[in-house]
Order: C-alpha cells, then structure tokens, then sequence
C-alpha cells in the first residue's frame, strides 16, 4: 500500500460533467468559495431528542443532544470538535450534513439556507457534503464489492464521469492509496485501516466541497491512524477540501486542526485558533480536558502536579444544570455561574469563550468572588500550582490594558465585530 | 507441545536456569496457540518477562499482537478445564510467587485466582453480570475466598466502593451495573477485583473505554492502589501515553513476540527496535511543538497465521535491507541486550540502530 500517490492527477468528476446543473438552485451557486470565505455557518442550531413514555408516548422530556451553538466553517480550513462522549458533537455532525432534523437554529451552507431541505432538496447538495464515519466495518455493506460501493456516489447523483464510473472509482482507490485491481473485492477482504480508505475515497466521489469526519481513526490501530491522518492532509492539500473533524483525541484533533470548537453538554464552551486554545485554553473545561491528556513521557510521570481532575461524571442531557452547564464541576464557579448562561464571546482575536471566570484571561465577573460549595470541592482536587499559576496570568491580563491598552481595546472590536 | 519447545529454544535473555524464580512473577518462553480450520493461529510465541512486588509492567502493542491473550494465559482463563473445548495449546512456564501455573492443578489456579490474582477487564458493561447488584457480585467475589458471613462480606463491598471513589457506597452498593455511568463502573469493577487483596493486578485497556477525564480519575486510582496494597500490575493498553503514567518497566509486542523490553525510560528515550520507532513516530503528542506530519508505519499489522518468516515486523520495516545476507527475512531474531535490563530483537547491530534511532529518528520525533 504505497503511502500516498502524489503523482495522480485529480480531476473532477463535476466539472466534467457540466450538464447536471438543471437539478436545482444549489447547483448553479458559484462553484467554489474562495479559500477564507464562510462555507457554513450555524447559527442557533439545535436538536433535541423527545423522550417518550406511558401508553399515549406523551413526551415527558428530552436529550438536549445540541442545545444552541454557533460557528462557521471557512473554505479550505479543518475545524476540529472535540469533548467528551454525550457532548453532542456527533449529533452535531449529523446535523450539518442534515443527516438529523434540526430542532431549532440555521444551517446555511454556501449562504443558502439548508436547515429544512426535503430530501429531494438536499440531493444536489449531497455531492458538495460528504461524511466519513467512524467505524470502518458498519459503513460499508459486505454484500457490496468495493467497486460498487465507491462507485455508488455517481449513480446516485446520476453523474458520468469522464472515463466512466469503473475507471473513476479505481482512480480515486489509487488515490487513497489502495490497488485499484481491487475493485472487485469485498469489504470483509480488508483490514481496518484500508477500510476507512475505503470510506474516504467514497467520500471523494463527488469531489466535495465540505467533508465532516465523524472520528475518523478513533477505531485504527496506532500506527494505522498516523496514516489515515496523513492520508486526510494530502487530500486536503491536493484537493482544497475542507473539513469538520469530530474527535475525542485532543492530541489527533490538534494535529489535524486549523480552529478547535470544544464542546460540552450540547453547547460549544470555547472556540479558538488551535495554537490559542493549546497555549492559552481560556475556559476551565479546556483546561481540566487538556490536562487530562495522558503524556508519553515517562519523565514526566512524578509530575503529575499539573493535572487538573474533574469531580464526578457529566451530568445528563436531559436536565443540564442551570447557568453555566460546567458550573457543577468547576472549580471556579459563583454564583453568576449559577444563574447565568454565559455567552460565547470573542475576548482576544481568534478565541470565542463562554466563561465567566476565564484563564489566561481579565475576569468577566469581578463582582462575583465567593465560590460555590461545589467548586470548593471541585478546588481541592486542582493542584495548587494550577491555581497559583492561573491567577498570576489573569492578573497579568488584567494589568496589560493600563500598559498597552491592548485586551480591553480588542475585545471592544470583536464584540463589535460579531454583532 | 514438546515440539514447540524445542523449536522456540531459548529466548535470548538471561533466564536464570535454576528452577525456582527469584522474581514474584517470572513467564518463561509461554506460547499460546489457537488451532483453527485456516491454521494454527500463534497468538504469543515465546514470551518472557519477569515482574516484581510493587512494581508495574506495561504490555503495548497493536490489536492482534497477542497482549490480552498474554493476561488471559497468566490468568489460567485459557485452559478453563471444565471448558475443556476450547482447545488452546499453551507452553512454556509462568511462576507466580513460586508456584507454576501452567503445570498445576486446575483447581488450585481457580483457588489463587480472584485471590492471588486479578483482572480489571477493558469493558466493564460486558464483564459486569447484569442480572445482580454491583455489591452481589463484590460479595460473590469475597466470600469464594473468605469463609465470612453475607453482613460482613456485604460491609467489605461498601468498604472497598468507598475506597475507589463511588459517592454514597452504602446505597450505591444495591445498583445494577447498568445505573452506573461507564466510570463509574470501570470504579466498581477495581473495586471487585481488589476485594481479596490480589498481590498481581492484570489491568487489560482499563482505560480504552473511557473520556479522557474519566481516564485521569482512573489512573490516579490505580496508581494510588498499587501504593497502597503494593501489588505487582500488569498494565495492558494500546496507548503509548497511559503506560507512560504508570508503568516502571515497558514490553512492546509485536505479532505475538516481544520485540523490545526494559525500563520505561530507556524504552522511550532509547528505543532500539524500528517498530518502537514506528510507534513513537505515529503519535501526534500535545507536549511537543506542532508536527508538520506524523511518521506511520507503512503497511497492517501481519496476520498471526503466516507470521512473516524471519523478523515478523521486515515487510513494513524500513531498515529491513540493512542487515546482511536476507538476514530478517530469513532468522527470526532474539531479543539481544539494548542497554541495562534493556532487551531488543532485531538483526541490525546495537551501532547500527544507536546511529540511526540519533541521526534519523529523534530529531524527527
């Protein structure tokens, strides 16, 4: 399995096609959004699952999978999802592609409004969207040979490729870097890694414009993931594609990554350019998440000190805790945490926090000091050189607008900026 | 079986030839085979390793390089005699605290199991019985071993629940396995395999499973453990990082052998086998500046039935030329000494690889 074929040209299988454009009115949007522009944008999207019960199923509740988040995708970036499992941000990724009904909010996808699509409405989008699932053995049917299966794309969409649909499919299999002779095989022929290229060139039939990886190499071996991921950064450079990947590997995503949204309990807490959030994570959950991230560096073994434990588990979707959702594990709640949902606002260039207590950064809440019951708890279990540490560099924060007027001045501008 | 021994030979590190083993665990040369219609399926083929009181050994290593077979062998749980159909062929020797386990009597292995020693499983939703109560199934585990009555039996199982961490033992003691969060039940299941006081812990990905702030709180709760009963664990997991937290000695497997073994540090720092290379290579690390691209290994891992003749790893190894003669394409090499207590198996000279693991390989890291 050669690592990746560079040599290969890429073509496109719609621009040599150019009769389908009569399908609908996505089609004839211009082609392609120059790198920079917005993609897709989100605004207010929501899902929420109904809990039925009783004889009549009357709703008695529901799992508030997403629970309003907001963001944008910019031609030609990866914007990676992270947080932990029950966050929502598989959910999410069912929602953008419009694999899920939306509950609430606005997916626009190349500034048309996408969020409710009949699916007859969808299908011409379905080539610009794409997904690659998780788990390489339940995304492909065994009784399919490859071949058919990456070929299904084209006649779905009723697209002829220049060549024809075989010699189409094996140009993408050499692309992913697989034997194109293996066009007749079946899945069950093939080990994991080679299935999710499998995934990913179906994925690339179409030459899509936005693909959103839905934990693309959490199930690969180690040594298999390292080639998958390279595998996504060739494509990417290649192809110009753009990519919403969804992980729970901090270490993966920030790999992979342009800007990093972390998610927890339905909502996005921060959402920063990758190096801001690693250097500088300014929601205590980024913090506690990063912290946690086992290091392999047996040195560093007795230096445990810098880890940040969280109490307890996250609490459940169905009734998330009031104000700030983290504020219940948190070791900096008040009572502003309590009451108030904190906005996701932009507080430097580049990093959108929802806190009101944030690291690295000037306090939101000043006027709130006295901690909750729970986050003295929570507190104990953060090592004292995280707290120590923590309050010098917000203090440090705090002081740079008197010295270079910068912090407040900025946040002033991207406040204005987003409204 | 006495086939295979003679074939294996030696492994070549030092194994003291006298009978009785001066460390607390001590696997000599185990192999464990799996006869299937495709053929013969070597899941460990010569394995040996020693293990002290107090101290933790981690066994990385790909899906299908043998490492949960491994535990399954120290644990007896392969030849299970009333299961007497599962017909797993196992050699070799395994002495735990001067017993041998291979050779003794089945009944005796079930008496030191549970007791001497112990298992965490990687999905404790699968492991734990979901007909009875969490504490049914920690009492179960203490009265096998303890002549004691339910009451006394049933405040150990509160005891030990406190002990790993569950809010409210006392009432949490009578839930079923699936009210608890995937945590919490990982929680519980240390806490049913600590019960007797197991002087060896075999922990088989406790962790996989698991969000990685529930890994930080689970790791912590072993590693405290450990102080605190000073047992012998085997850690067995995937992830380069969480050996890293626990372990004092590191093997690495390959294809059902070991390929290198020796301290944790050195294995890290020193490492001298292409495929411990591979391994760090493939990693993206948060501790590290930002790398432009990782390293993989090329190719899958080989299947356990045509094991690759000569070193399993050759046809994804990029060294593999470098050896003279089609030497690892031919001889399957023996672990050769890396360094102290530091074991490697590879055909290309300690020089050779200390060059290239300095010249080629760090920097990149």
């Amino acid at each position: 399995m050669s690592e990746n074929s560079k040599d290969t040209v890429v073509t496109t299988p719609a621009e040599s096609d150019g009769t389908e454009a009569n399908a609908s009115g996505a089609a004839t949007l211009t082609k392609d959004a120059a790198p920079g522009d917005v993609l897709l944008k989100v605004t207010g999207l929501q899902k929420h699952f109904p809990i039925r019960k009783g004889l009549l199923q009357r709703q008695a509740g529901a799992v508030r999978a997403v629970d309003g988040i907001d963001f944008e995708v910019r031609a030609g970036e990866t914007l990676g999802v992270v947080g932990e499992s029950g966050c929502g941000k598989s959910t999410m990724g069912r929602l953008i592609t419009r694999l899920l009904e939306p509950t609430a909010g606005k997916v626009e996808f190349e500034g048309q409004d996408i969020t409710h699509l009949g699916v007859g409405g969808m299908r011409p989008l379905r080539r610009d969207v794409q997904m690659i699932f998780q788990d390489p053995y339940s995304s492909l049917n065994p009784r399919h040979t490859i071949g058919t299966i990456v070929g299904a794309p084209f006649k779905l969409q009723g697209v002829t490729p220049e060549g024809g649909i075989k010699k189409e499919v094996q140009r993408l299999l050499e692309v992913v870097g697989l034997n194109p002779e293996h066009y007749n095989r079946y899945p069950h022929e093939f080990s994991g890694g080679q299935r999710q290229r499998i995934g990913i060139a179906r994925a690339l039939a179409l030459n899509p414009k936005l693909v959103v990886a839905d934990e693309p190499v959490s199930a690969l071996d180690v040594s298999i993931q390292a080639q998958v991921v390279n595998l996504l950064d060739d494509l990417q450079q290649e192809l110009g594609l753009t990519y919403v990947i969804i992980a729970h590997d901090l270490s993966v995503v920030r790999h992979v990554s342009d800007r990093i949204a972390v998610m927890y309990l339905g909502k996005i807490v921060e959402l920063a350019d990758r190096d801001l959030l690693y250097k500088t994570p300014m929601h205590p959950y980024t913090k506690a998440l990063m912290s946690a991230v086992p290091i392999p560096d047996p040195r560093r073994k007795n230096a445990k000190s810098e880890r940040i434990l969280l109490k307890g588990d996250v609490p459940s979707p169905i009734s998330p805790p009031s104000g700030c959702r983290f504020h219940t594990r948190c070791w900096k709640a008040t009572e502003i945490c309590k009451t108030t949902e904190p906005v996701l606002v932009e507080l430097t260039p580049g990093q959108r926090v929802a806190c009101h207590h944030p690291e690295n950064f000037e306090d939101q809440a000043p006027q709130d000091t006295v901690l909750l019951t729970a986050a003295k708890e929570a507190a104990e279990l953060v090592p004292d050189e995280v707290l120590e540490e923590s309050a010098q560099t917000s203090a440090a924060v705090a002081e740079a607008p008197s010295e270079g007027g910068t912090s407040s001045a900025e946040k002033g501008d991207a406040t204005g900026d987003k409204a | 079986m006495t086939e295979l021994n003679k074939t294996g030979a030696a492994v070549g590190e030092p194994t003291s030839d006298a009978k009785a083993p001066t460390a607390f665990l001590e696997v000599r040369d185990l192999k464990v085979h799996f006869p299937t219609d495709d053929g013969l399926v070597k899941s460990v083929d010569g394995l040996s390793f020693q293990l002290e009181k107090g101290k933790t050994l981690g066994i990385v290593g790909e899906s299908g390089s043998g490492k949960s077979v491994t535990s399954l062998g120290i644990m007896g749980l392969h030849t299970a005699g009333q299961y007497g159909k599962r017909k797993a062929r196992l050699s070799g020797e395994i002495w735990l605290d001067g017993t041998e386990l291979l050779s003794a009597d089945p009944d005796h292995v079930r008496k030191l199991r549970g007791r001497q020693m112990a298992m965490i499983f990687q999905d404790p939703l699968s492991a734990l019985h979901p007909y009875y109560t969490i504490g049914q199934q920690i009492v179960e585990a203490y009265r096998i071993h303890n002549d004691v009555s339910k009451k006394v039996a049933r405040r150990r199982a509160v005891e030990m629940l406190d002990r790993v961490g569950i809010p409210q033992p006392d009432k949490r003691v009578d839930s079923y396995p699936h009210e608890f969060s995937g945590g919490m039940r990982q929680r519980a299941m240390i806490a049913m395999s600590l019960v007797n006081n197991p002087e060896l812990l075999i922990a088989d990905e406790p962790t996989t499973a698991l969000d990685v702030t529930v890994q930080a709180q689970i790791l912590d709760l072993i590693r405290d453990l450990q102080k605190e009963f000073g047992s012998a664990v085997i850690i067995i997991t995937h992830d380069l990082g969480v050996v890293a937290e626990l372990a004092d000695d590191l093997l690495v497997m390959y294809g059902g052998r070991c390929v290198e073994r020796g301290p944790a540090e050195q294995v890290f720092y020193e490492p001298r086998h292409p495929y411990t290379w591979g391994l760090l290579g493939s990693m993206p690390r948060l501790d590290r500046e930002q790398q432009e691209r990782l390293i993989p290994v090329k190719g899958s891992p080989p299947s356990l039935i045509n094991v690759p003749s000569g070193c399993a790893f050759n046809p994804r190894c990029p060294y593999a030329d470098v050896p003279k003669d089609n030497l690892t394409r031919t001889v399957r090499p023996e672990l050769t000494e890396a360094g102290s207590r530091h074991w490697a198996a590879c055909h290309m000279s300690r020089e050779q690889r200390e060059r290239i693991w300095i010249e080629e390989i760090a920097p990149k890291l």
